[in-house]
């Protein structure tokens, strides 16, 4: 036998082996979402449940006080959405992100509220993801806890959607890694001494035990990146905005939990 | 969508790595399935190839695989365990699954420990250019799972 019939049949060989491995893996499917709170453990899970014992309840509260101060104008958020932000639909809340035909683009709930904030309030800008930023997202999604997450995936948000899907499923970094990789594959395996989740968003912004404060999307995407030791991207920033759009859509018809504890 | 890992596969089957991707790394050639000349033709310590396996920011295999060093708690278990890992595989064999895993299985999750750092994506700043391991890491690692019969 020649080398190169030789080298054919390990090629052959290689192909095979790869297309099985790929039909043996455990793939998570769409249809069966499931929250972060089902892999936490027993007492994470009561401190979740009870308000009085939940941390990311602070969060709210003190996202509750900003909203009703007023801004550099005189009006605050309770000027238009009601004392205690009744006059706003959950229902529109867990629809976030959502397309703003004037941007042309989606916007998230915190974009939203920053918007508001300079817009309506007349109020310097905030940093995404900072503290008081975080807090009054806290505040406005935790009035849809108990809703079903949302997102619009097809008609203007299809390509954000779909940006997010590429995103999410493209190796990063020096370690070479998706998000895919571990939150399709392998909910509920270890990593050293860490359960991985299905990645699912529905109770953030969440207080984590990890770094004990309240703690935004986007900042929990880039602690996934450093992971990878990929470069981090500011919060806010279009790719993350897309990633949300998808991320928050894996998790269509997952109850908002907001705050969340998770790890 | 399927069949794109598959085609790669087949084109890095094989696949001679270029020579100048930096002064410090070193060619390797994949045959199949193996890389059977150690890396920079170094030879290997399998006292610092058990410790680079649980350490952290080094190999840590542990984060993924249960192993048998039982005095480090939490083993992964997205990987298969490592103990009788010698007896499975060759020299060649461990060291390619070292290097880069996914000239194997497109789809795995462990990282490539020496895979060309020109063919990486937005890596972090402190870590562009660089291989997780060490050539010489690699052959430590290599010569220690060895020892896992």
């Amino acid at each position: 036998m020649n080398g190169g019939n030789m080298k054919t049949r390990i090629r052959q060989s290689v192909v095979v082996m790869t297309c099985a491995s790929l039909l043996a893996l455990p793939v998570w499917s769409n249809a069966d979402p499931k929250s972060g709170y089902e892999y936490l453990q027993q007492d994470s899970k009561d401190m979740q449940d009870d308000d009085f014992m939940n941390p990311g309840m602070a969060a709210v509260e003190a996202g509750a006080a900003l909203f009703a101060k007023p801004g550099k104008n005189g009006k605050s958020c309770a000027s238009c959405h009601g004392d205690s932000g009744e006059k706003m639909d959950p229902a529109s809340i867990a629809k976030y992100p959502v397309f703003d035909k004037k941007l042309g683009k989606p916007v998230t709930l915190q974009q939203r509220i920053h918007m508001c904030s300079t817009g309506q309030l007349g109020n310097a800008p905030m940093e995404y993801d900072s503290k008081h930023a975080l807090e009054l997202e806290a505040f406005v999604r935790n009035l849809a806890r108990g809703e079903k997450v949302n997102v619009q995936t097809g008609g203007d948000m299809k390509p954000y959607w779909e940006k997010g899907k590429q995103i999410y499923h493209t190796r990063a970094g020096q370690l070479d890694m998706s998000c895919n990789l571990c939150h399709d594959n392998y909910p509920g395996m270890k990593i050293r001494a860490n359960t991985l989740s299905q990645g699912q968003s529905n109770g953030y912004p969440a207080y984590r035990l990890k770094n004990g404060k309240i703690n935004g999307l986007h900042s929990r995407f880039n602690g996934c990146f450093k992971q990878f030791r990929a470069e981090k991207l500011p919060p806010g920033n279009d790719d993350y905005v897309a990633l949300e759009v998808y991320v928050n859509s894996r998790g269509n018809g997952l109850i908002i939990e907001t705050p969340g504890i998770r790890f | 969508m399927k069949k794109i890992p598959c085609i790669a596969a087949v084109l890095c089957f094989a696949w001679t790595m270029p020579a100048a991707a930096g002064d410090t790394y070193c060619e390797w050639t994949a045959d199949n399935l193996a890389i059977n000349e150690p890396l920079c033709g170094l030879a290997g310590d399998p006292a610092r190839g058990r410790v680079l396996a649980y350490e952290r920011k080094k190999g840590n295999c542990l984060a993924c695989h249960t192993m048998p060093i039982p005095e480090e708690q939490f083993h992964g278990n997205i990987g298969p365990n490592l103990a009788g890992v010698g007896s499975r595989y060759s020299a060649g064999q461990l060291r390619l699954r070292l290097v880069d895993m996914k000239l194997i299985n497109p789809m795995t999750l462990m990282p490539g420990f020496y895979k060309n750092p020109q063919d990486l994506h937005r890596v972090m700043a402190n870590f562009q250019g660089k291989t997780p391991l060490s050539a010489q890491e690699i052959e430590d690692v290599v010569v220690y799972l060895e020892t896992l019969k």
